[in-house]
């Protein structure tokens, strides 16, 4: 099952609406609970980071017997520093993206502790790619 | 609500759940959403205005007492499956927000306490914190 979403940069209103349309598509599944949880966080991280940083994105999500891929991809300011992006604190958030209770530089620590694995690419003034795989049945890695 | 139970070196464990209705009545709360839920009962709270933070916690069915009043706080409760969200302070809680909530079963609950108040006052009841 494969589908793909769009996301526009600033849209705080709107920020978590395909996290929860997986949420619920992963239920019908019968997905494994801490499992489905576990991916849902790592997409709502990926979709706050996109509404926060970039202008617009495209998520698109494959769902497979064995494993759930997320390919979240932006146009935006990218990252300079990816390893520096990864640490918990840093952040380069605005004060409307704290107002909404973000910007405290958890969201990538947070992905990467809720996949199984991460992959992250970016081109500084042109955007940036993250991917993320998280197996259905554990140990399926 | 009070059970005993015994974990697997029969040691006898007490634990304390109380219904959002029991909580609520604790703090002046009044209910905005979903007051045919009111039975359901919590162990656990946590209490941040870091929806960042919220969303590290893995306990379920757990209590959010926050000041945060926004789309966002609903949605985090959302993906982290929290059943109640006290808002301290009386903060304004808009119509999207119930809407959001109601979708997702979540009570809401507003409170005139601040939010150490109200967490004083739960902790001190017997609610447990996570960390």
């Amino acid at each position: 099952m494969q589908f793909r979403h769009k996301i526009s940069g600033g849209d705080f209103a709107r920020a978590g609406n395909i996290a929860s349309a997986v949420k619920k598509i992963l239920r019908q599944l019968n997905i494994d609970h801490s499992v489905s949880k576990r991916i849902v966080i790592a997409l709502y991280e990926g979709e706050v980071n996109v509404v926060a940083h970039a202008y617009s994105g495209v998520i698109d999500v494959d769902i497979d017997e064995i494993k759930i891929e997320t390919t979240i991809t932006d146009k935006g300011p990218g990252i300079a520093d990816i390893e520096k992006a990864m640490e918990e604190g840093y952040s380069t958030a605005t004060p409307q993206v704290r107002e909404m209770g973000f910007g405290a530089g958890m969201g990538l620590a947070n992905m990467k502790k809720n996949s199984d694995s991460m992959k992250i690419s970016s081109v500084p003034g042109e955007g940036t790619t993250v991917h993320l795989v998280t197996y259905i049945k554990p140990n399926a890695g | 609500m009070v059970e005993k139970c015994f974990n697997s070196i029969n040691q006898e464990i007490t634990i304390i759940k109380m219904t959002i209705s029991e909580i609520a009545k604790i703090i002046d709360g009044r209910v905005i959403c979903c007051e045919d839920r009111l039975s359901t009962s919590v162990e656990y709270a946590f209490s941040s205005d870091l929806m960042s933070d919220v969303l590290t916690v893995e306990k379920e069915n757990l209590l959010l007492i926050t000041g945060l009043a926004n789309l966002q706080t609903i949605r985090t409760s959302e993906m982290s499956d929290i059943s109640c969200i006290i808002f301290g302070r009386d903060k304004k809680i808009g119509e999207e927000m119930v809407l959001l909530a109601r979708e997702n079963n979540m009570i809401l609950v507003e409170s005139p306490h601040s939010v150490f108040h109200i967490s004083g006052e739960l902790y001190k009841a017997g609610i447990k914190s996570i960390y």
